[in-house]
């Protein structure tokens, strides 16, 4: 297991999640994520041959409902709650760079 | 008013026989808060005017003896959406945000009349163990205000505490029930995983949260579960089981002779503070005084639970997070070029500290390369440390300990180590791992500071642990002592 984490690795981790950090908070997030991977890698000696994974602790399976439409959220109610909206839509900044040279 | 010296049943008894009004009973709740919670700093939203319009309606119409909540105002909290209620998690992200429904636990408790006197704080998104992770204020320990109140529903245990309320809703994914209700001397159950709706709960880690009470009586407690237990349509994983009126089996005959009580060495070993140890073990001398058989047992992998429940828990965050990304709802980052700025800055401005440094470790372990080593191998340890309770329930009724490894400890001395705060969870994270129940009920004092004695039971077996509770309860009086509101003790 590779327990060293180095400041590209957080950047790297943090690019995957939406988040960035500036240097000050890099150099402050890294080792604390490193001890704490450290504190992880505990669970390594633990012989595991064999062992199902658990991944719930539910004992519903394949729980159905019946397929029926109902009159649930509407639209404006649920447009209230959005940072900005026009015309009954969400309104967001461009997706498309259009700014680029075109690649 | 402070709710010290009543219980849910009586006040319900008051106020059907009209002893009381609800509305009088509404207006002092909220003067009390209001002159306990500069100091308590519980509440991050109070509903006063609903409340108090609420309370008039129910005088008007009557309250009916099958309204088991009606005219009590109780308190929420704040990860639990309350429609129209303003509900942040004690987020920056969710400042603005008001919920278009109720979580099905709210729509359960409406239907019984409930008054929701406000919204409690806690760490931002449940992530943490001392209310300190919160964006918006610190609460503060009714016994000490110089000491964390635990977390993560930190608000509701200081709030019940502090008399400012008689019960209120939190939520535990790794002990955010049991450990503030240790810290703060109240009742807390966590009921066994789907036992109850998570529907409308800010999600964490979603095959670990359940909801539950803080409360000052076993007994009320006991009553509010039934309410919000039960099946729904719109939480899956919820059970079909059947929900007993817990309250209504509870034995006045405090005798619990037979009972099989099953002590894990390693609850009372190393890490665990010497006057905690002594406040559990004359616990336990006393359930033997009260016909118990007590026994040494080992939950061998208790060791591991703390590094395999972090990484699943903050995977499972990791990927619950995504979806406050600044486009539906929430606060979304101004100066933004494009629609990754969008995502990237409205993110890294919302969250806290804490809040990144999980969705870092759950992105981490779930990355490619590491699952295998992270993700899976602590789901592997999860398989075992459920294993570890099934054996030892084969002969054994209960499981007992302490809930944490210390009493509450000074605001500020464990925040800038996220690794020594996490290590706090390690005797009620296996409880979640299992999906067990569990609970914390005031139990002694250490250092002038309340001890909670954690009591696990089989799953769906949440009444023979408010059985036991209960006999507990009625024969020794640490429930009785109240604190003295920062005062010492």
């Amino acid at each position: 297991m590779a327990s060293h984490i180095d400041e590209q690795q957080v950047k790297h981790v943090a690019s995957l999640a939406k988040l960035e950090f500036s240097d000050d908070q890099l150099s402050k997030f890294t080792p604390q994520l490193e001890s704490i991977i450290d504190m992880f890698e505990t669970i390594d000696k633990v012989d595991t041959t064999g062992v199902e994974p658990m991944t719930s602790a539910s004992d519903q399976v394949n729980a159905m409902r019946e397929d029926k439409a109902v009159n649930s959220h509407q639209r404006d109610e649920l447009l209230k709650n959005a940072p900005d909206t026009e015309d009954g839509f969400i309104k967001v900044p461009a997706i498309i760079d259009e700014s680029g040279d075109g690649e | 008013m402070n709710y010290y010296d009543t219980d849910l049943t009586q006040l319900h008894d008051d106020l059907v026989n009209k002893k009381i009004s609800a509305t009088e009973l509404t207006k002092s709740t909220f003067e009390n808060i209001k002159s306990t919670d500069d100091k308590i700093e519980a509440f991050l939203t109070l509903n006063e005017e609903t409340a108090l319009k609420q309370a008039a309606e129910a005088d008007e119409k009557g309250i009916s003896a099958d309204q088991l909540v009606a005219g009590i105002p109780l308190g929420v909290k704040d990860n639990i959406v309350t429609k129209g209620l303003r509900t942040t998690a004690a987020s920056k992200i969710l400042d603005n945000f008001n919920p278009i429904y109720d979580a099905t636990v709210i729509e359960k408790l409406k239907a019984q009349g409930l008054i929701t006197a406000g919204k409690l704080n806690l760490d931002e998104f449940a992530m943490g163990g001392s209310t300190e992770n919160s964006a918006y204020q610190t609460t503060h320990n009714a016994w000490d205000l110089t000491r964390v109140p635990g977390g993560s529903s930190g608000g509701s245990a200081a709030s019940v505490a502090a008399g400012q309320v008689l019960a209120a809703l939190g939520t535990d994914t790794g002990g955010s029930i049991r450990l503030p209700a240790s810290y703060n001397g109240v009742v807390g159950m966590k009921p066994t995983y789907g036992r109850v709706s998570r529907w409308g709960i800010i999600a964490f880690g979603s095959s670990l949260d359940q909801v539950g009470w803080l409360t000052q009586s076993v007994k009320d407690n006991a009553l509010l579960t039934s309410i919000i237990s039960g099946h729904d349509d719109h939480d899956l994983t919820s059970s079909t089981e059947a929900v007993p009126n817990f309250a209504s089996q509870l034995n006045d005959d405090t005798s619990v002779k037979g009972l099989r009580i099953a002590v894990p060495k390693e609850y009372l070993g190393e890490g665990v503070d010497e006057g905690v140890k002594d406040a559990i073990q004359k616990a336990l001398n006393h359930y033997e005084s009260l016909g118990a058989i007590v026994d040494e047992v080992s939950l061998p992998n208790t060791q591991y639970g703390v590094a395999a429940y972090y990484i699943i828990s903050s995977s499972e965050a990791s990927s619950n997070l995504q979806r406050f990304d600044g486009i539906r709802y929430g606060v979304r980052a101004q100066d933004v070029e494009n629609l990754e700025d969008v995502y990237v800055k409205s993110r890294s401005e919302g969250f806290g500290d804490e809040v990144k440094r999980r969705i870092m470790l759950g992105t981490f372990s779930l990355s490619a390369g590491f699952y295998d080593a992270y993700f899976k191998k602590a789901s592997q340890i999860r398989t075992l440390i459920r294993q570890d309770f099934e054996k030892v329930f084969e002969d054994h009724d209960l499981v007992m300990g302490p809930a944490g490894p210390t009493v509450a400890y000074k605001i500020g001395s464990n925040i800038t180590d996220p690794k020594a705060m996490y290590m706090n969870d390690v005797l009620t994270v296996p409880v979640n791992m299992a999906g067990l129940p569990g609970m914390s009920i005031p139990a002694g004092f250490s250092d002038n500071m309340p001890v909670g004695l954690q009591i696990i039971g089989k799953p769906f077996d949440e009444q023979t642990m408010y059985n036991a509770a209960y006999a507990f309860e009625q024969t020794t009086d640490f429930h009785k002592q109240t604190p003295n509101l920062g005062g010492q003790n």
